[in-house]
C-alpha cells in the first residue's frame, strides 16, 4: 500500500528526516512514537505534499503510484488522508460546505458522480451521529471557535465521509476526554478494513490501547530506529526515550 | 501562494464581457460646452427649467477644481476628448419589446439580462441603459396595475414633471462635487422609480447599463422615492468592452425614503477594469446618496464592486427622519493595477437613528484599495448608533489596503463603534483545503467566499448567483 524508502526531506534548511523507511500493507494499521520535534508531523506533511517540506532523496510508492509527483489534491483524490495535529480556521466557511466541496472534489477526481445536497446530508448526518457530533457543529464555520476536542472529531467525521485508502493521524487522541476518545477510536476502528491502511501519530500507549495496532515504531533523529508489535509503545511508554539514544544517532 | 494570485487573477480578471456591440449610433459632437448641454436638451425634448438646471450645473463645474483627497492616481482627464452622448439610432424608440433593435437584444442576451418577459424565470423587471439611452423596459405593465412608475428618467420627465421637480437634485444637489456636478449637465438617461403610499413593490426592480461606444462617457441619473409605508428593492448591474482607452462614467443616484418606507438597493458593479499592466478600462465615479426623510424609513445599499480600473464611490445615508436606518454593505475586490478608494458616509441627523457598516476589501495584485467611511453625529442624534465592521484580506504581497474612518459625533448621547482587521489568505488554510481534496483555484474562493459572508447573505437571490459567479465563489448557506 505505502512503501517508503530512504526519505530525506527538509524544512527551510534543515534536513528533518533523515533516510527513512516505511512499508504499510493493505489493511494494516501502524503507530508512529517519537519525542517532541522528531519528525512525525514533518513525515505526515511530506505524505500529504505540503509546500515548503522537500524532499531531497528517496522514494514514496503509493499503490504502485509514486506519490511525490502529484499535487496535494490529487493525493487526496488517491485516497490519502490527513488528519491535522491542528486543524485549521476557516471563517466563514460553513462545516457543512466545506465538507460537500471536499467529499464532491474526491468523488470528481475518482469519477463518480457528486452528491445532491439532499443526499450529502443524508449521508453527512448519518456519520457525524455516530462520532457524535452534534448538527449545530455542522453549521458553524469550520474549525472556528471549536475545542481542541470538538476539531479532532471533526477530522475523524472528514475521513469517515472521505473514506480514504490511506489514513495518517497526527496525533487525534491529543486533548480528547475519555469519552471522547473512546467515541473518535471507535470510529476509528469501524473504518479499518482489509483495503485501508492507517498510520497513527502518538504520545501516548493509552490510544494504542482502544486502536490497536499490527506494527508500532520509534521515530527518532528523523529515522524509524526501532520497530515491533504492540509491547514495543508499553516499553517507550515505561522507560522514554533515552533508552534508544544511542540508536539514533 | 503565487498560484493563489493566478486563481485570482483568472476569477477576476478575465473579462467576458468586453464584447463591442456593432450597431449605428447618433452622437452629440465631440467636446463639453454649452453647446453639448443644449443638444441633449434638446434631444430630449425636456423642458426650459430642465435645460436651466443643466446649464447652472454646467456653469458651476466650470468653477470647480478636480477632487484631490481620494487615494487614487490617474492622469488628467481631457473633458474636451470625450462624446457626452451616443444614442443607438432609431426612428422614435422603441414603444415595445419587439421593436428593439435584434442587434442591441442579442447584445442584452449575451450579458444574460433577458428582455423577454416571457422569461419569467429571472421574475426581474429589466431597465436596460445602452450607452447615453435607456432602451428597454420590461414588465411596465403589471407594475403599472401596482401603481409603481419604473420608466427611463427621460420618459418621467415628461410623465411625471412633478415628481422629478420635486425630488432631482435634492438630495444630491448640483453643486455636490465636481462629478455629480457635471453629470448634473450632462446626464442622458438614468431609471427613474416612483412607488406609492402602502405599495411593496411586487417585484425586483433592475437596470442594467451598458456603455458601448468608443470614447463616451456614461453619465445616468437614477431617481428612487419611496413613498410612505412603501417598500422597493432595486439591483444595478452594469459591464463594458475591453477596450484601451480610459472612459468615464459619473452616475448619481438619488434615494428618497418617506415615513416607514425601505428601499433596499444592490449593485454588481463589473465594469471592465483594464488589462494586467493597467491599460483601459472605466473610471467609475458614482455619487450615490439616500434620504431617510421619514421617520422609520430604511435605506439599505449593498455592493459588490469587482470592475473599473479606479472606483470611486461613496455611497451614503442622510438619516433625517427619527428611528431611520441606514446600511451599507459592501464587497470590493481589486485585483492587476486597480484602484478603489470607496466607502459610505453614515449621517445621523434624527433621534434614535441606527447606521450599520459592513465593507470587506479583497486586493490582489499591484491593486490598491482604501475603505473610506465617514460617520457624523448631529446635534439632535440623541441615542443615535452606528456600528462599522471593516475587513480587508490581502492576497500576495504587493498589494495595498487602508482604511480611512472620520467619526465625528455632536451629541453625548450618540454612540459610534468601528472594527477594523486585516488578515491574509494563509498557506495553512489552502493546504488544508487542498489536503481535502479541493482545488487550489476552488480553495482560494471559498476562503474569499467566507469572507465576505456577511454581505453576499444580503444580495437578493436572483443577484447573488451573479454576484457568486463573478467573485468565482459558491454560495454559502445553500446547503444546511
Ligand atoms: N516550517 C518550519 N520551519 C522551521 N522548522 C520547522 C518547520 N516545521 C517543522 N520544523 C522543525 O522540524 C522539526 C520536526 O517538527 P515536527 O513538527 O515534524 O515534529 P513532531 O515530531 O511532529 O513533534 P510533536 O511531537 O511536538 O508534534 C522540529 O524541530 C521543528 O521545529
Ligand atoms: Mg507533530
Amino acid at each position: 500500500m505505502l512503501e517508503i524508502r530512504n526519505l530525506h526531506a527538509r524544512v527551510q534548511d534543515a534536513e528533518i528526516l533523515k533516510g527513512l523507511d516505511l512499508s504499510i500493507g493493505p489493511g494494516e494499521v501502524h503507530a508512529v512514537m517519537g519525542p517532541n520535534g522528531s519528525g512525525k508531523s514533518t513525515l505526515s506533511y511530506v505524505l500529504a505534499g505540503r509546500d515548503g517540506y522537500e524532499v531531497t532523496e528517496g522514494t514514496v510508492r503509493f499503490r504502485g503510484r509514486d506519490l511525490l509527483e502529484l499535487d496535494p489534491e490529487e493525493r487526496a483524490g488517491e485516497g490519502v488522508f490527513l488528519a491535522f495535529q491542528y486543524p485549521v480556521e476557516i471563517p466563514g466557511v460553513a462545516n457543512t460546505t466545506f465538507l460537500r466541496e471536499s467529499l464532491n472534489a474526491v468523488r470528481r477526481y475518482r469519477g463518480e458522480p457528486e452528491l445532491d445536497a439532499i443526499k450529502f446530508l443524508k449521508v453527512l448526518r448519518e456519520r457525524a451521529r455516530k462520532l457524535g457530533v452534534a448538527d449545530d457543529m455542522l453549521k458553524r464555520a469550520i474549525n472556528v471557535g471549536f475545542s481542541g476536542g470538538e476539531k479532532k472529531r471533526n477530522e475523524v467525521l472528514q475521513m469517515a465521509l472521505l473514506e480514504p485508502a490511506l489514513a495518517v493521524l497526527d496525533e487525534t487522541d491529543s486533548g480528547l476526554d475519555v469519552d471522547a476518545l473512546r467515541t473518535v477510536a471507535d470510529g476509528v476502528n469501524a473504518l479499518r478494513s482489509p483495503d485501508r491502511s492507517m498510520l497513527v501519530i502518538t504520545h501516548y500507549q493509552r490510544l494504542l490501547h482502544y486502536i490497536v495496532p499490527d506494527v508500532v515504531h520509534v521515530l527518532m533523529g528523523g529515522r524509524i530506529i526501532r520497530s515491533g508489535g504492540a509491547e514495543l509503545a508499553l516499553e517507550v511508554e515505561e522507560k522514554g526515550y533515552g533508552t534508544y539514544v544511542g540508536e539514533a544517532a | 501562494m503565487n498560484t493563489a494570485i493566478e486563481t485570482v487573477r483568472s476569477v477576476t480578471g478575465t473579462y467576458k464581457y468586453g464584447f463591442v456591440t456593432d450597431i449605428e449610433s447618433e452622437t452629440a459632437p465631440k467636446g463639453l460646452n454649452e453647446g453639448t448641454i443644449r443638444f441633449i436638451s434638446a434631444k430630449k425634448n425636456e423642458p426650459g427649467w430642465l435645460l436651466d438646471w443643466r446649464l447652472r450645473a454646467y456653469r458651476h463645474w466650470l468653477s470647480m477644481p478636480e477632487p484631490k483627497w481620494a487615494k487614487v492616481s490617474f492622469p488628467p482627464i481631457d473633458y474636451q476628448d470625450s462624446y457626452y452622448y451616443s444614442a443607438p439610432k432609431t426612428k422614435d424608440g422603441p414603444k415595445s419589446l419587439d421593436e428593439v433593435d435584434p442587434e442591441l437584444r442579442r447584445t442584452y442576451e449575451k450579458l444574460g439580462i433577458p428582455l423577454h418577459e416571457q422569461e419569467k424565470l429571472s421574475g426581474v423587471a429589466v431597465d436596460a441603459v445602452f450607452d447615453s439611452v435607456s432602451v428597454a423596459t420590461t414588465f411596465r405593465k403589471q407594475l403599472a396595475e401596482h401603481g409603481v412608475v419604473f420608466c427611463s428618467i427621460s420618459e418621467a420627465v415628461e410623465t411625471h414633471p412633478e415628481l422629478v421637480r420635486k425630488y432631482m437634485g435634492s438630495v444630491v444637489p448640483y453643486t455636490d462635487n465636481k462629478h455629480a456636478t457635471l453629470n448634473s449637465a450632462v446626464f442622458t438617461d438614468g431609471t427613474f422609480v416612483y412607488i406609492p403610499p402602502g405599495v411593496r413593490c411586487p417585484m425586483e426592480l433592475s437596470t442594467y447599463f451598458r456603455i458601448n461606444a468608443k470614447n463616451t462617457g456614461q453619465f445616468e441619473r437614477t431617481l428612487i422615492i419611496a413613498d410612505a409605508g412603501s417598500y422597493v428593492s432595486y439591483l444595478e448591474g452594469c459591464t463594458a468592452p475591453m477596450r484601451d482607452e480610459n472612459q468615464l462614467h459619473a452616475a448619481v443616484v438619488e434615494l428618497i425614503a418617506l415615513d416607514e418606507a425601505e428601499i433596499k438597493y444592490s449593485t454588481v458593479q463589473n465594469w471592465y477594469p483594464g488589462d494586467a499592466e493597467g491599460r483601459g478600462g472605466i473610471y467609475n465615479f458614482v455619487t450615490k446618496r439616500g434620504a431617510c426623510r421619514g421617520h422609520h424609513s430604511k435605506i439599505s445599499w449593498t455592493q459588490v464592486e469587482t470592475g473599473s480600473a479606479i472606483t470611486w464611490k461613496y455611497p451614503s445615508c442622510i438619516l433625517q427622519g427619527d428611528y431611520s436606518v441606514g446600511e451599507f454593505f459592501s464587497i470590493a475586490i481589486t485585483n492587476n493595477r486597480q484602484q478603489a478608494d470607496t466607502g459610505t458616509k453614515m449621517i445621523h441627523l434624527g433621534r434614535n437613528t441606527r447606521s450599520r457598516i459592513v465593507s470587506k476589501g479583497i486586493s490582489a495584485g499591484h491593486a490598491d484599495q482604501t475603505y473610506r467611511g465617514l460617520v457624523r453625529m448631529g446635534p439632535r442624534a440623541a441615542g443615535a448608533r452606528n456600528h462599522t465592521q471593516c475587513d480587508s484580506l490581502l492576497i500576495g504581497g504587493t498589494c495595498g489596503a487602508h482604511t480611512v474612518p472620520y467619526i465625528e459625533s455632536r451629541n453625548r448621547t450618540a454612540t459610534v463603534e468601528h472594527e477594523a482587521t486585516t488578515s491574509k489568505i494563509s498557506d495553512d488554510q489552502l493546504f488544508y483545503c487542498r489536503q481535502r481534496g479541493i482545488p487550489e483555484e476552488t480553495a482560494v474562493a471559498l476562503v474569499v467566499n467566507g469572507f465576505c459572508r456577511e454581505v453576499l447573505q444580503q444580495l437578493p437571490m436572483e443577484f447573488a448567483v451573479e454576484a457568486q459567479k463573478l467573485v468565482g465563489i459558491s454560495l454559502e448557506g445553500s446547503v444546511g
